[in-house]
């Protein structure tokens, strides 16, 4: 029995290569994410390994990715630490994330999230005797005015040894530059964008350290045959208090632990697409194997009248599903080496450059490509292969076996429970629930895309209908048998359409989505952004409090307003504090509050949201103690806040407190008011005038703001795109699959056409018919669900800003539009095929 | 030549001249002359017709019959322009097929010839009133309502129309085909073992409308089977053996069909 169905299978190459093709599409997306996750975690991986000595001394709890300003360590502990026994030297570190080198064409180099970062050289190795970074060409800087780059930086920035290298900075000179002497390669491999600057230890502490003799950690390197735990007892006992001792091998190990972290959000995300394709590939695979028993089902009944059991007849058509996800997932694990690819190209567009490093292959991915690839075929095969072992051995005598359809009412049953579940889990996650709402959201979105597909049989046939009067007005008898073939297998052209169904509802949430939330932005941004012109940063960093002053200089410019941000921690828990200057405490008039005055934020008075007023369970006239790298500060609650497009944080302080609290001068935003008499354009080119050689702020009016506060939505509306675009590409393959299949099955229909007069050209058409048919279902189903879960998500979200709801019907019109466009491409092939059909062999009786 | 040509049938290939005296002058509806036909190459090649003429006669009911093998089914299939020839010639009405392009080929299938085949003759998913005027649908013209109406009450299937072929019997779906290669008045209609799948009584049924058809309506029909009963209800029977015409019969009676048939067979065992 195995050796028939083995030999069956290799009899029909194309039928084993198309139904094992949604297998190797599903898996592909899985092994995919794996690949490129496992890939970026790597590569930080490495990078940890060389970013610590063997005993790393810090400020206690400045490991705390919350806590960037760490209290720096004096030169004083670094000489007294180099003297402990077991230690061959000590050296003290300096190092700035907000360092980037500006290119000979004024541009900023790399810095779309990944950080520009400036150490100072010290010889000192990295753990375990590692270099940190390895020489490629010239020497280290070992004075002032001398800097040595990346390779990579700086071949990007176009600068060669011996010239001068423009930097802007957020430390203590906004710009500066020295002279290249030579350059360097990270041990650790790829830098994933960011540059490395390495200077002289004074220049550094210059910059970073306000002048003063003071580093931002220090290594402590092992005599030979020391451990790292016998030199951490060594040096812990030296160390005054606020101090602590770490072993490299744990500092490395907490840094990728908060890699990890922080890539998990990325991992999530590319699974959660693996499995929207998997569900889609899952569709189709039932699919194709329900065509492929029904089409042998004569072959199969005369296994049975030879005296096969419908167990081994069973068996044989879970056999080669077993073989057809056993290919499908080696397929799939090559095809996604190339979408991890793909996937490093498109983060690579987006600021993420992995381009040094290598895919990396972990067993897991190897084993989860399998176990999915083959369970998924598997149970996908399990109903049609039961349905196989049902054949009648009389079939094998009739001429017209056919298999009968299950009936439509237990389906349409455990899809309606499935539906409403899902609408229910929805309805928990976006209303009900205070934890996991996502994971809530996304199993009810599942749960009632899935159902759906379940009923589509019924709830599509008004549309297939309506379209059949269509077509039958338009295209006469062609038409007729187009639609009749759509409703000849309610369930095939169901699931078939559910595939792109799926695709189709989540990228219409998703733009609903989008444009809701840039809309959202904009009604923010008009009613509370009452300045002239905003300066900020493109990429999020900070800039050096020299700006605000350069930009209050220029004439006509009537008044500036700073606002900077910082994690602190209030009463023992930490916050995003948003620190503003007085001005702007006055200029944010349009705030709202539910109790205090905001005005009255100042030194020692903070607001806070009303949700932090909640879950903190403060109130105006509460005390409170703010506090950072040790230091501490009282403060009392003023006002309670509405969060808007100008206040945006749960806490709002005056930024002198933040400076008070040791955190650096540095601002995020500066907002200007126009004198009333200047001129807005005169203004304008003067400030951009003011800023011109710092080309990491720019100076923009509210409408380019406005704009810059959008392209977040756009960029992860872009990627969102991209990656839902493969499900739909895996979902119109089963389209082209379905349908090929279907001409198989109805060969002798065909020929039987094809001798009665059907040209080939009508012939074609009439596919394409039933393509546009499947297509639009599957779109305006799509289309439809996508409207329902954009229209509840938004509902829901009203409270947290998100108080506009725009549906992007043009561009709803434009999917529609292009799923018929789609149907006709997907029926390219299959019609060549039909038209291709030998009419004598079609209409052989024997 | 036209389809009004007047030419006095004469019997190239077998000529046994029984029925002289029944002979009339009538118009030729079609003509295959020295058709070969050939499966595959040098060695391997098999030769299924062998320098076969025959001429087929308007308002004639012809039966094409034969031992299995003998080609009887390849020259139907090159007749009707559903297969290519090796050489020779193919000529329906005034159109000489072999010359052809397939978008012209398809054309005269639609226009100019009926079909009935054996079995799998209707579209499952068109009802029988959609299966019958298909090739003018096709085509895209408009039925002959009169024309229509009284097809279908030849055949019986009046109160059938509206049925998909799925819940019709075999000998109803035979029915609806035979309507189908009449409705569109085409000059000729090629039947391929139209009863092979019946009970004598449909296949009688069917046999008796083709009869009727012929000699109400004048329909050209040419029919290849292999039973002296069914053959019996022609004008004329044409036996084919080891791809040539070897001998043809004038208003077969059963028993006369089935003693030449013998006389072939027993040729084919002597082979």
């Amino acid at each position: 029995m195995l050796r028939a169905s083995l030999a069956s299978l290799l009899a029909r190459k194309l039928r084993l290569f198309m139904s094992a093709f949604a297998v190797i599409l599903g898996v592909a997306f899985v092994a995919g994410s794996f690949i490129f996750t496992d890939t970026l975690g790597e590569s930080f991986t490495a990078l940890t390994k060389s970013s610590a000595g063997d005993v790393v001394v810090r400020a206690t709890g400045a490991n705390d990715p919350e806590q960037p300003a760490a209290k720096p360590v004096p030169a004083s502990v670094v000489a007294a630490i180099a003297d402990v026994p077991g230690a061959a030297r000590a050296d003290g570190n300096v190092s700035d994330f907000t360092t980037f080198v500006v290119s000979k064409k004024n541009k900023l180099i790399g810095g779309q999230g990944a950080p520009g970062i400036a150490v100072n050289h010290t010889g000192g190795p990295a753990a375990h005797g590692v270099e940190a970074s390895r020489l490629v060409k010239g020497h280290w800087p070992e004075q002032a005015g001398e800097v040595a780059l990346d390779a990579a930086t700086a071949k990007a920035a176009g600068y060669l040894i011996g010239e001068d290298v423009r930097f802007v900075s957020a430390g203590s000179e906004a710009t500066f530059s020295a002279k290249l002497v030579g350059t360097h390669e990270m041990t650790g491999g790829s830098m994933l964008g960011a540059s490395v600057t390495v200077m002289d230890t004074a220049t550094a502490q210059r910059l970073f350290q306000k002048g003063a003799d003071q580093f931002s950690d220090a290594w402590v390197t092992a005599k030979p045959g020391v451990s790292q735990s016998e030199l951490r007892t060594q040096v812990a006992r030296v160390l005054p208090a606020g101090f602590e001792a770490v072993t490299g091998d744990k500092v490395s190990e907490q840094m990728a632990t908060e890699i990890q972290k922080g890539l998990s959000f990325i991992t999530t995300f590319l699974l959660v697409f693996a499995a929207v394709s998997l569900v889609v590939g899952t569709f189709l695979i039932i699919n194709t194997f329900s065509i492929l028993v029904a089409q042998r089902s004569r072959e199969l009944a005369l296994f049975r009248a030879i005296g096969a059991s419908r167990r081994q007849v069973s068996r044989s058509v879970l056999f080669e599903a077993f073989v057809v996800g056993l290919i499908g997932s080696t397929a799939g694990l090559v095809a996604g080496f190339g979408l991890a690819q793909l996937i490093r190209v498109l983060f690579g567009r987006f600021g993420l450059d992995m381009s040094g490093a290598s895919l990396v292959l972990n067993p897991r991915t190897i084993v989860a490509s399998y176990a999915v690839g083959l369970v998924v075929t598997m149970v996908a095969a399990w109903l049609p292969a039961r349905r196989a072992g049902q054949v009648p051995p009389v079939a094998a005598m009739r001429d017209d076996a056919v298999l009968r359809e299950g009936a439509l009412r237990k389906r349409i049953i455990v899809g309606l429970v499935l539906a409403i579940l899902g609408g229910a889990a929805m309805y928990l996650g976006l209303v009900v629930v205070d934890s996991n709402e996502l994971k809530w959201l996304g199993g009810g979105i599942l749960g009632v895309l899935i159902g759906v597909a379940l009923i589509s049989p019924l709830v599509g046939r008004p549309l297939v209908s309506g379209l059949g009067w269509i077509y039958r007005t338009v295209f006469g008898v062609v038409g007729t048998m187009a639609t009749q073939n759509s409703l000849r297998n309610p369930r095939r052209t169901a699931a078939t359409a559910s595939a792109l169904m799926i695709g189709v509802a989540l990228v219409t949430l998703m733009s609903i989505f989008g444009s809701s939330a840039k809309a959202s932005i904009d009604d923010q941004i008009a009613k509370d952004v009452t300045a002239d012109y905003v300066v900020s940063n493109a990429i999020g960093q900070p800039f050096s409090a020299e700006i605000a002053t350069k930009v209050a200089a220029v004439p006509g410019v009537a008044e500036t307003a700073r606002t900077r941000w910082s994690p602190v921690s209030m009463s023992g828990e930490t916050e995003w504090a948003q620190g503003i200057d007085p001005v702007a405490v006055r200029a944010m008039t349009a705030v709202k509050t539910s109790s205090g005055d905001f005005a009255q934020v100042g030194p020692g008075a903070v607001s806070i949201s009303a949700g932090t007023a909640k879950d903190r369970g403060l109130k105006v006239g509460d005390s409170i103690q703010l506090g950072s790298q040790g230091q501490v500060l009282a403060a009392r609650v003023v006002s309670i806040h509405e969060e808007g497009a100008m206040v945006r944080s749960g806490l709002v302080t005056d930024l002198r407190d933040l400076e008070s609290l040791g955190l650096p001068d540095q601002d995020s935003t500066i907002y200007i008011k126009r004198e009333s008499s200047a001129t807005a354009s005169t203004v304008q080119a003067g400030l951009e005038n003011a800023l011109a050689d710092l080309p990491m702020v720019t100076v923009k009016d509210q409408q380019a703001f406005a704009d810059e506060q959008r392209k977040p939505i756009d960029t992860m509306l872009t990627i969102i795109y991209a990656l839902l675009g493969l499900a739909v590409v895996i979902a119109v393959l089963g389209i082209v699959n379905t349908l090929a299949l279907s001409v198989i099955e109805r060969t002798r229909e065909i020929g039987l056409l094809r001798a009665v007069g059907l040209g080939r050209r009508q012939l074609r058409t009439m596919l394409r018919l039933e393509s546009v048919v499947i297509a639009l279902l599957g779109a305006a189903l799509g289309v439809l669900m996508g409207l329902g879960f954009g229209v509840a998500i938004q509902r829901a979200l009203v409270d947290e800003g998100f108080d506009r709801l725009v549906i992007p019907w043009a561009q709803l019109g434009l999917f529609l539009g292009l799923a018929a466009v789609i149907g006709v491409l997907a029926a390219v092939w299959p019609g060549r095929r039909a038209a291709r059909v030998d009419i004598l062999r079609a209409i052989a009786t024997e | 030549m036209t389809e009004n040509s007047t030419e006095t049938a004469t019997d190239a290939a077998a000529g046994s001249g029984a029925n002289d005296a029944e002979r009339r002058p009538r118009p030729r509806a079609a003509r295959v002359a020295h058709l070969t036909k050939h499966y595959g190459h040098g060695d391997a090649a098999v030769s299924a017709l062998d320098d076969v003429t025959l001429n087929l006669y308007a308002g004639e009911f012809t039966a094409i019959m034969g031992p299995s093998g003998s080609g009887k089914s390849t020259l139907m299939h090159c007749a009707a322009g559903l297969d290519s020839v090796t050489a020779g010639t193919v000529t329906i009405g005034d159109v000489e097929l072999t010359s052809l392009r397939e978008k012209a080929l398809t054309q005269v299938r639609r226009d100019r010839i009926g079909f009935i085949f054996q079995a799998f003759n209707l579209i499952p998913t068109l009802t029988a009133e959609e299966n019958i005027l298909l090739p003018l649908a096709i085509a895209g013209r408009k039925p002959d309502q009169a024309w229509f109406d009284q097809v279908v009450t030849t055949v019986g299937l009046k109160d059938r129309l509206s049925h998909r072929p799925g819940e019709l019997s075999g000998g109803q779906q035979q029915r609806v085909a035979c309507a189908r290669a009449l409705v569109s008045r085409p000059e000729i209609i090629f039947a391929d073992e139209p009863t092979g799948n019946l009970d004598s009584t449909s296949g009688a049924e069917v046999l008796g409308f083709l009869r009727r058809s012929v000699d109400e309506f004048g329909q050209t029909i040419v029919m290849v089977t292999h039973d002296p009963g069914a053959a019996s209800w022609t004008d004329r029977v044409v036996f084919l053996a080891d791809g040539k015409v070897v001998d043809e019969l004038r208003r077969p009676t059963p028993d006369a069909v089935l003693e030449r048939m013998k006389g072939l067979d027993s040729r084919g065992g002597a082979h």
